[in-house]
């Protein structure tokens, strides 16, 4: 095996049309292999290293086992969010595990000298709430964090990926992580939603996922473009990275425009002043997919005729139109005889019967949160719905904003009076019950339309049932107490 | 990290796909901030009941299954969360492969950081195996070679993931002993954009 080595940044594809993606990558090239003719891994930089208190412990553990120190300790940020409770902050936290796992968090930022935005911190958060908020996130930076949904950020025009504890040790201790690079995927959004308070940018990513499969972006980068993502905010495209994940890619990306540099303009790690404008011009240069860019695979979605989605079975491409029936595995699988005995699965878990219309799918529990939408639009639109109406009878339903910046502002704008007084729960931020790590979980049995971004069997409690909405549907659903159509609400 | 040896054993069939690490490991057991001890709770929603009994149907209680070194699986195996507690689970199980149709791109990574071998083979040959669990089947990583029963088969796996297995290598000193080229590349990218200045 002959490996040989290329000390310098890769100068011979300037001349070649590339994609956002690809210049990206090339930018932070530190180091590069070769296998034979192929190419091997590159040693890649990592501008911005996200931790949260769940994928961590093991890794800085590893770093005093081994007496490495923390590379570049102002590169890297982190939060508590998974395991935290939603209720009364001023309270002690009851689950002496989930204690424990924040203490050590907590004493691993302070021996290493890391920027910790804790429990009681006013910029405290769901990481990938906080990260652009705070302008941690930059377009054409490379962001990592031990939590797959880390392709939200890709929303800003920055390359950034879910990696395991070994990878979190591995950045800490080098601020470099070894990739061989993905694939180009490019989906492009035509034409335009028709009610665009009802159809959502979650209704884009379920079709998406419904449509390519939750391994259909396997060993890709998935870059969405098109006249539809161009018409979205920042926080809707975020949505649509968000769940990159769900179809099997581990970042996307959308180019950034004057939408993204506004957004980031001003907050707090944010580039300031002159320096800022300089930034921009780079990007608006460089941050652009060449006109001639190939991509490895590309498909086109049109969303004149969409309409929301739900999900009904147990992993995110069993999703259907609110206008239809639970299917039938047969119709579902498509002659796949694994999908098909999935399909038998997930309607036995889920307690569904074949040819039942969603909308007469009663549920138990209403969940509006999550990486995926608990953004203050998210909140601002779910709050048109519940206006001057009451939560069902039969529902619990429960509002964590993603941060507790979100949570002050949806406060100034009256939202927490909006959902109190229709009877929902208004609490603390973090991730709550979109994987129920802390006391926020469904009952066996239970069933909840909730606007996170998994539906795997178990995962908001054992034996729960999720299905996955947007904002606005969660809302109305938990008006009614099964799901309706929204459209006819907005 | 141990260095990868040849593996003979017979597998264990999960006949299920998208088997995502929501299932694998499920989230009460995150908690923990050690990297051991997880076998006991691999596949634990499948394989207890709510009051902690093994269910006789799941194949990981099936006693002719135990001691099996090699996970056998379907399509997507891996999907969802990149929690690294899965392969712990696995691995400390006592599975040192996992044969698969097609794997997600985390966990793929994440299995080689433990020493875990993930292999993908063609849907024949894992249907093949799903009709053959008794078979005895090999595994040479250095060969790149699956051999069931008479069958031989090959695997792709990049250079640079088999060395690290082969040897066991501690891939943080391997980038180490690049500190000077790290330093090199933040002074050059920082005259560009800075992102590698303090934010």
């Amino acid at each position: 095996m002959v490996l040989y080595l290329c000390y310098k940044l890769i100068e011979t594809s300037t001349s070649m049309p590339k994609t956002i993606f690809e210049k990206i990558w090339d930018n932070h090239i530190v180091y590069f292999k070769k296998e034979g003719s192929n190419d091997g891994p590159s040693l890649l930089y990592i501008d911005r290293h996200l931790l949260h208190e769940v994928t961590s412990p093991q890794a800085f553990d590893a770093l005093r086992l081994n007496g490495r120190r923390v590379r570049r300790p102002d590169l890297t940020f982190a939060t508590m969010d998974h395991n935290v409770p939603t209720s009364n902050r001023s309270l002690p936290i009851v689950d002496q595990i989930s204690r424990t796992q924040i203490q050590a968090l907590a004493q691993n930022c302070k021996e290493f000298g890391i920027t910790l935005f804790d429990f009681n911190n006013p910029n405290q958060g769901i990481v990938h709430v906080i990260g652009p908020e705070m302008g941690i996130t930059l377009p054409g930076t490379t962001i990592v964090c031990g939590d797959s949904h880390t392709s939200t950020h890709g929303a800003l025009g920055a390359l950034a990926f879910g990696i395991g504890t070994s990878e979190v040790e591995h950045v800490l201790a080098t601020q470099c992580l070894w990739m061989y690079k993905p694939k180009t995927f490019a989906i492009t959004i035509t034409g335009k939603c028709k009610n665009q308070h009802a159809i959502t940018a979650k209704d884009i990513i379920l079709s998406i996922i419904k449509r390519i499969g939750t391994a259909g972006g396997t060993g890709t980068i998935i870059e969405y473009k098109g006249e539809m993502i161009t018409d979205l905010s920042v926080e809707q495209r975020m949505t649509i990275c968000n769940m990159s994940i769900e179809a099997g890619a581990r970042a996307g990306l959308i180019v950034p425009d004057q939408k993204a540099f506004d957004y980031i303009r001003g907050r707090t790690y944010t580039p300031k002043g002159e320096q800022f404008e300089k930034m921009v011009d780079y990007w608006r240069e460089n941050l652009i997919t060449d006109t001639n860019a190939k991509f490895e695979r590309d498909i086109t979605l049109n969303v004149n005729d969409l309409v929301p989605q739900v999900s009904w079975g147990t992993n995110p491409s069993m999703v259907i139109d609110v206008t239809d029936t639970i299917p039938y595995p047969d119709d579902f699988a498509n002659g796949n005889e694994n999908e098909r005995k999935a399909a038998l699965r997930a309607l036995e878990y889920m307690a569904l019967k074949p040819a039942t219309p969603i909308t007469d799918v009663q549920i138990d529990r209403v969940f509006i949160g999550s990486c995926t939408n608990s953004r203050l639009e998210d909140l601002l639109e779910a709050s048109l719905v519940v206006k001057g109406r009451k939560v069902s009878c039969k529902v619990r339903a429960m509002v964590v904003p993603g941060s507790q910046k979100v949570k002050i502002e949806a406060e100034k704008l009256g939202l927490d009076k909006v959902f109190k007084d229709a009877g929902f729960e208004w609490r603390e931020s973090g991730c709550s019950m979109c994987l129920g790590m802390n006391s926020d979980i469904l009952a066996p049995g239970e069933r909840c339309a909730s606007t996170s971004n998994r539906n795997f069997e178990g995962r908001q409690g054992s034996g729960g049932r999720t299905h996955l909405v947007s904002p606005v549907m969660a809302a109305a659903a938990a008006i009614e107490g099964h799901f309706v159509d929204v459209r006819k609400w907005l | 990290m141990e260095p990868f040896k040849v593996i003979k054993s017979k597998v264990t069939p999960l006949d299920i796909s998208n088997v995502d690490t929501d299932q694998i490991i499920p989230k009460q057991f995150l908690k923990l901030i050690q990297r051991t001890g997880f076998g006991k709770y691999l596949f634990y929603d499948w394989r207890f009941d709510r009051d902690g009994n093994p269910k006789h149907k799941f194949v990981l209680n099936d006693p002719k299954y135990t001691g099996r070194q090699i996970l056998l699986a379907r399509d997507n195996f891996g999907s969802g969360s990149s929690r690294e507690h899965a392969v712990w689970a696995i691995q400390d199980y006592g599975f040192k492969a996992i044969v698969a149709q097609s794997f997600a791109d985390i966990f793929y990574i994440n299995c080689f950081k433990v020493g875990l071998l993930p292999v993908s083979l063609s849907s024949e040959e894992i249907e093949y195996l799903f009709r053959n669990t008794d078979l005895d089947v090999e595994i040479d990583l250095f060969n790149q070679q699956v051999t069931i029963g008479t069958i031989i088969t090959n695997f792709k796996i990049y250079e640079y993931r088999k060395k690290t297995l082969l040897q066991g290598l501690d891939e943080i000193d391997v980038t180490l002993q690049l500190e000077s080229i790290i330093v090199e590349y933040e002074k050059k990218n920082k005259a560009i954009v800075p992102y590698t200045d303090k934010p």
